[in-house]
């Protein structure tokens, strides 16, 4: 009995030994030790066997049996890492392929200019304040410092409405500029306590008009931020200390500025602000025309007639302002050369955003 | 405007100053120097200065004065002549083309030197025969037999004009070997003149600035007058209709004037300011005009003594009569109307004010008496006038923004000086000054605590006076208890406060009065003082209170959905024309009726009203953008421009506007192909725009005259209350073929038209309430029901959901199916339901219940059949 279960074992092992795939494993399984193998038929003669021969079978059966479960086992493994290997080296993709497409939706660049200026300006404690895009002369000029006929006017090319109306103060235009707004936020928050008025800082985004030929440098529409703040503490200072890091914010901490006097009818004292060219870090390059600066956005202290107008007493309150034309900005940072790609709406130019 | 650097030192001394520094003083100052070109001084060595340059440097070693003893013929050649010339240093023959020259050609020896322009061999100029501006070199050359190193120059080999019709003479104290560059070496700064610094329209006034800002003295002109013969009170009277129009007239007579050229150095500076010289008496004028800021105008006396029949001459001021005619300098008869001023004698017109002179009684060659004008205008009827004859000039530009009547004087005087040096005349004694509204030169009184408040900055009172001293305020300090109410005063004052008094100076119109003049005193302050010292700081204010925009913030949620969902945003021209707006309209429809917000004024055709269709800018995109891609799918999201009657300002509604087209999946190697977008891509845009919005909303067949009349739906706000009817938010659909025709698409286009203002007010303010999710096991299941073709799939849904209750948390409709088998007429809708519960496991029991439910009232309510 004991040669027979080392010949099953030898066997056993000797057909294991062959087996390549899980399908031959299991069939091996069955016949080698399922419930009807040779060595479980083994147990199932025990009762035949003496008293003094059963626990020396008896032992001897069951050490084939587990090694040949653990043969099995190890087989077992061995076979699938085979089996695995085979598959990851088989299974290899051309990586180099291009992934499927997912439509991809995106905004505007104009629109996400916008939002990240103001979303830093946000940051700052600056609202937003919208206003309407068709404005009355009055608001757009008039209670801006600018009356009929002042040489300011020469600044910016307007777009009348044809509204039958000869009369220059009753005409309308497209908005030249956000700051109509600016007498619009003033007159809605001064109205909420005239005697008292409640202090302001707010950005005006916008699109605003000029009456100009469409060229690659000339929109006749662009976005433009207005920024006003008014107070009972309002500097000259606190201008420059807020528009300094407005665009540290928005080109860098390390960006210098530089202030130099400007007109604006709306604002005195008025100022422009330079920033370095950081395309050229001011070494000066065709992009800021050789002279090391760009031209960001003009701003000043409130004209105390425009205080006035908003319902702000100019003894009593400061403000300053600031404008800046977000596109022109988007386009020096982007190296972008021809203005008219933002309202062309050419694919090739939007899916770069 | 255009600043001759040799011109700004005849008024303040530039010792130690470069060209640089004073274009980097001026542009910080607020007079920003757009280029630089220099004619002579050397260029700036470094490149980091800040500025466009162009221009030439004058070799001191290499262009020299040199004088002409002698014009002789060129032996081969009759256009040539060979000038014998002293450098200096030594005799040269040097050949020229010159035409200016060939009158003194075979001459012998001159009897008066002609002084010129040399460049010795090797010298850099430009190249005078080529377009435009080209360096070159001299060098050697034998020409026509004739060896030549050396030449003499034109103005534009100097880089000094355009000039090449001769070679330069220059004035007859120029010195033979002086170099050039010590000459004449110039350079022109181009300066942007803000409407603020009319007083800087000169170069006196430029210099008063930079004088100014370096801290050195202005060096005013002397003004005195030589006088002789008889005095101009009996000769000539003034009589003024109107003082506001023009508040000051003064005239002067300059007899035996006569005509030539003027000096070199005068017509130098004048062409590099950008005039052309004429004469020295129309030149004079010019001159003193860019020199001083006052325009002048010359009159022959002798045609206005003639028109007056030999009688003194009377010159009065009017407006025009309408209808009057007048013809100008240029030639052009001119038609008035009652805004012109006029400035007349007692026959008529002789100049439109302050705009243009008339031709009768202009300056001629012929010309010896001149009675020489200089006025003060009002600014706006100036522009009014220039404006509405589109005429302008030197003059009118300079009144149309302000001249300072006190300027009159000084003009007048001024070109009487220049008019009597290069012309020989004699200035009759007096003036006649008519001067009826002078005005009143404000006086702002100033503290310390008005600059801190305004700037941020403390100066002491004594520093500010000194600064604006240097501007020519007049400025007094007194210790005073302020009575004028231009500032907050802190009433606890007993004391004194120690108060600046300044009073504009009477070159200026800038400069306002009471709070308004202490703003524009604030900034020259701050001008001087330097924008770069004055410290940044952090807004110290409280912050005001907190409102937020709502609105805008869910217009930017829409924006974000869209984009999510695949869509690019665009953004298009506000400006269009009706019939590009009306492509969206089949043929039959009339737009007539559209009323539009129309442009005065438009840049073209095509741009001439404000849209009022947000859709139909979008369609122009995706036409432009058809055959750039197979996929296209657009938003914009945006205000349209609507006339409201009876209302000054028209309605500005935002708007939503989609369109999709061309294959529903983006082109890929593996890519379904073929596939194209249909109705139900655009609903399902829409109803994730709505699920995401949180606002509940059903759909209609809808009638609109863009669509196609089978493939078109309204969007309804749901949950209104009962009885009123549901709010319209927008209608989808495709395109109806005969407006799809209006257009070159390639594919169907799907498109949808919603209203913002409508939408924004039903999402949710403080949230949506979310559902809460059940811990239990979902039981799945799927039901399919044959009904009939015409019911609504969403009658289905509804009745399945109600009949559901709370325990259906889910339906899905997955198969619509139409067969024989199904049957004619009818259609199968399949959908898989979701039962689970809140309060435990469900069994198939429960889920079966349910199901019956479900079926019996689908079966008795719509007449559906259950498919096995």
């Amino acid at each position: 009995m004991l040669d027979k279960l080392n010949e099953i074992e030898k066997t056993a092992l000797e057909a294991l030994a062959v087996i390549e795939d899980e399908a031959g494993l299991e069939a091996w399984r069955i016949a080698n030790i399922g419930r009807s193998s040779p060595v479980m038929g083994v147990f199932s003669q025990m009762g035949a066997l003496s008293k003094e021969e059963r626990p020396l079978v008896g032992q001897r059966a069951n050490q084939v049996k587990v090694a040949l479960e653990k043969a099995f086992a190890d087989k077992l493994e061995a076979v699938k890492q085979a089996a695995l290997a085979k598959s990851l080296a088989t299974e290899k993709l051309d990586v180099t392929l291009p992934g499927r497409a997912f439509r991809h939706g995106r905004l505007h660049p104009a629109t996400q200019n916008l939002r990240r200026m103001l979303s830093v300006l946000a940051d700052m404690g600056f609202q937003v304040y919208t206003a309407c895009e068709v404005e009355s002369d009055e608001y757009n000029f008039q209670l801006l410092n600018i009356p009929p006929h002042h040489p300011a006017r020469e600044m910016q090319d307007t777009f009348y409405i044809d509204t039958g109306e000869t009369d220059e103060a009753s005409k309308l235009v497209l908005r030249t500029h956000t700051s109509p707004g600016q007498i619009r936020a003033m007159r809605e928050f001064s109205a909420t306590n005239p005697r008292n008025p409640p202090p302001i800082r707010i950005a005006l985004p916008g699109m605003v008009y000029r009456f100009e030929q469409i060229t690659a440098r000339s929109e006749v529409q662009f976005n433009q931020i207005e920024g006003l703040v008014v107070g009972e503490t309002i500097t000259f200072g606190d201008l420059k200390g807020t528009l300094s890091d407005f665009v540290q914010r928005m080109f860098g901490q390390n960006v210098k500025t530089r202030f130099r006097s400007d007109h604006f009818p709306f604002t005195e004292p008025s100022a422009e602000m330079d920033v370095e060219c950081f395309v050229c870090g001011g070494k000066g390059c065709p992009v800021c025309k050789r002279s090391g600066w760009l031209e960001i956005l003009g701003c000043g202290m409130v004209h105390p007639n425009v205080l006035a107008n908003g319902g702000y007493d100019p003894a009593r309150y400061t403000g300053f302002a600031f404008g800046m034309g977000t596109e022109r900005q988007f386009m020096l940072r982007h190296k972008i050369t021809d203005i008219r790609y933002f309202w062309g709406n050419d694919v090739r130019f939007l899916e770069q955003f | 405007m255009k600043l001759p650097i040799s011109w700004l030192k005849d008024f303040v001394d530039l010792t130690g100053l470069s060209v640089i520094d004073i274009a980097d003083k001026l542009t910080m100052a607020g007079m920003e120097v757009e280029d630089i070109r220099f004619a002579g001084l050397p260029l700036p060595e470094r490149d980091d200065h800040g500025f466009k340059v162009s221009g030439i440097a004058w070799d001191p070693e290499k262009l020299v004065v040199a004088e002409i003893y002698a014009v002789n013929p060129h032996p081969n050649a009759d256009r040539l002549t060979l000038c014998d010339l002293f450098d200096g240093k030594d005799r040269h023959i040097v050949l020229t083309g010159a035409p200016n020259l060939y009158p003194f050609k075979g001459q012998g020896r001159l009897e008066k030197p002609i002084k010129v322009a040399y460049a010795r061999e090797g010298a850099q100029i430009y190249d005078g025969h080529a377009d435009g501006l080209a360096l070159t070199t001299l060098k050697r050359a034998k020409i026509r037999g004739v060896d030549s190193y050396s030449m003499v120059c034109s103005e534009k080999e100097l880089g000094i004009s355009e000039e090449h019709e001769g070679v330069i003479f220059l004035d007859d104290e120029a010195i033979a070997g002086t170099p050039l560059v010590d000459y004449m070496g110039d350079a022109v700064l181009e300066i942007k003149i803000n409407p603020n610094m009319a007083r800087n329209t000169s170069i006196l006034g430029v210099a008063r600035e930079v004088a100014a800002l370096a801290h050195r003295p202005l060096k005013r002109p002397d003004l005195a007058l030589q006088v002789s013969g008889d005095s101009i009170q009996d000769a000539v009277r003034i009589e003024i209709a109107n003082p506001e129009l023009n508040p000051r007239f003064t005239l002067a007579l300059i007899r035996d004037v006569q005509i030539r050229p003027s000096p070199y150095w005068v017509q130098r500076r004048l062409r590099l300011i950008g005039m052309r010289p004429i004469s020295n008496i129309v030149d004079a004028t010019n001159y003193t005009m860019f020199e001083i800021g006052e325009p002048l105008h010359a009159f022959d006396y002798d045609v206005l003594t003639k028109r007056a029949d030999g009688k003194p001459v009377t010159i009065s001021t009017r407006t025009a009569a309408p209808g009057e005619k007048l013809t100008t300098l240029d030639g052009q008869e001119r038609t008035l109307t009652a805004a012109n001023v006029l400035v007349c004698d007692e026959k008529g017109a002789l100049s439109l004010a302050g705009v243009m002179g008339g031709s009768e009684s202009e300056v001629s060659d012929a010309t010896t008496n001149i009675l020489l004008e200089a006025a003060a205008w009002n600014f706006i009827n100036i522009r009014r006038t220039a404006t509405q004859h589109a005429l302008s000039s030197e003059a009118s530009y300079r009144f149309s923004r302000g001249v300072h009547p006190n300027l009159a004087l000084d003009g007048l005087k001024r070109c009487l000086q220049w008019m009597s040096a290069w012309s020989g005349g004699k200035i009759a004694p007096g003036i006649v000054d008519n001067y009826p509204l002078p005005p009143a030169d404000p006086t702002i009184a100033i503290t310390e605590k008005d600059i801190k408040r305004a700037l941020g900055i403390e100066i002491p009172l004594g520093e500010v006076k000194e600064m604006l001293e240097r501007l020519e305020f007049k400025c007094e300090i007194r210790n005073l208890i302020r009575d004028n109410s231009n500032t907050q005063i802190s009433n606890n004052e007993s004391s004194n406060i120690e108060t600046l008094f300044v009073t504009a100076p009477p070159i200026r119109m800038d400069i306002g009065q009471g709070i308004v003049g202490l703003a524009d005193v604030m900034e020259e302050i701050a001008r001087l003082y330097g924008y770069d010292r004055i410290p940044a700081t952090r807004i110290a204010d409280p912050l005001p209170p907190q409102r937020g925009n709502p609105s805008l913030e869910r217009e930017e949620r829409v924006r974000d959905i869209l984009a999510s969902l695949g869509l690019q945003e665009i953004i298009t021209h506000r400006m269009t024309a009706p019939e590009i707006e009306n492509r969206l309209l089949p043929g039959g429809v009339s737009a007539s009726t559209i009323e539009y917000v129309k442009l005065a004024n438009p840049i073209a055709p095509e741009k001439r009203v404000l849209r009022r269709s947000l859709l139909a800018s979008v369609l122009n995109v995706v036409e432009r953008n058809a055959r750039l891609s197979d996929s296209l799918a657009f938003f914009e999201v945006g205000v349209v421009f609507v006339p409201q009657p009876g209302q000054p300002l028209p309605a500005e509604p935002r708007r939503v506007a989609i369109a999709i087209t061309g294959k529903r999946y983006e082109p890929g190697w593996d890519a379904k192909v073929g596939v194209k977008v249909d109705f139900y891509d655009m609903k399902g845009i829409i109803e994730a725009l709505m699920d995401s919005l949180h606002i509940s909303v059903t759909y209609a067949p809808a009638n609109h005259p863009s669509f196609h009349p089978g493939k078109c739906a309204a969007i309804l706000a749901g949950n209104q209350p009962l009885g009123e009817d549901p709010v319209p938010l927008g209608v989808f659909g495709e395109l109806h073929p005969a407006v799809q025709s209006n257009y070159d698409f390639v594919s169907p286009v799907l498109a949808a038209d919603l209203d913002l203002e409508a939408i924004i007010p039903l999402m949710p303010t403080l949230g949506h309430p979310v559902r809460a999710v059940s811990e239990f096991p979902p039981v799945l299941e799927d039901i399919a029901v044959v009904v009939d073709e015409n019911l609504p799939a969403d009658r289905v849904e509804a009745l399945i959901r109600q009949t559901g209750g709370k325990m259906l948390a889910k339906v899905t409709l997955f198969d619509v199916f139409r067969s024989e088998q199904v049957g004619a007429g009818k259609k199968s809708l399949a959908y898989a339901l979701t039962y689970q519960s809140f309060d435990g496991t469900l069994t198939d029991k429960d889920a079966a219940q349910l199901r019956s439910k479900i079926v019996r009232r689908l079966e008795s309510e719509l007449d559906a059949k259950l498919r096995a």
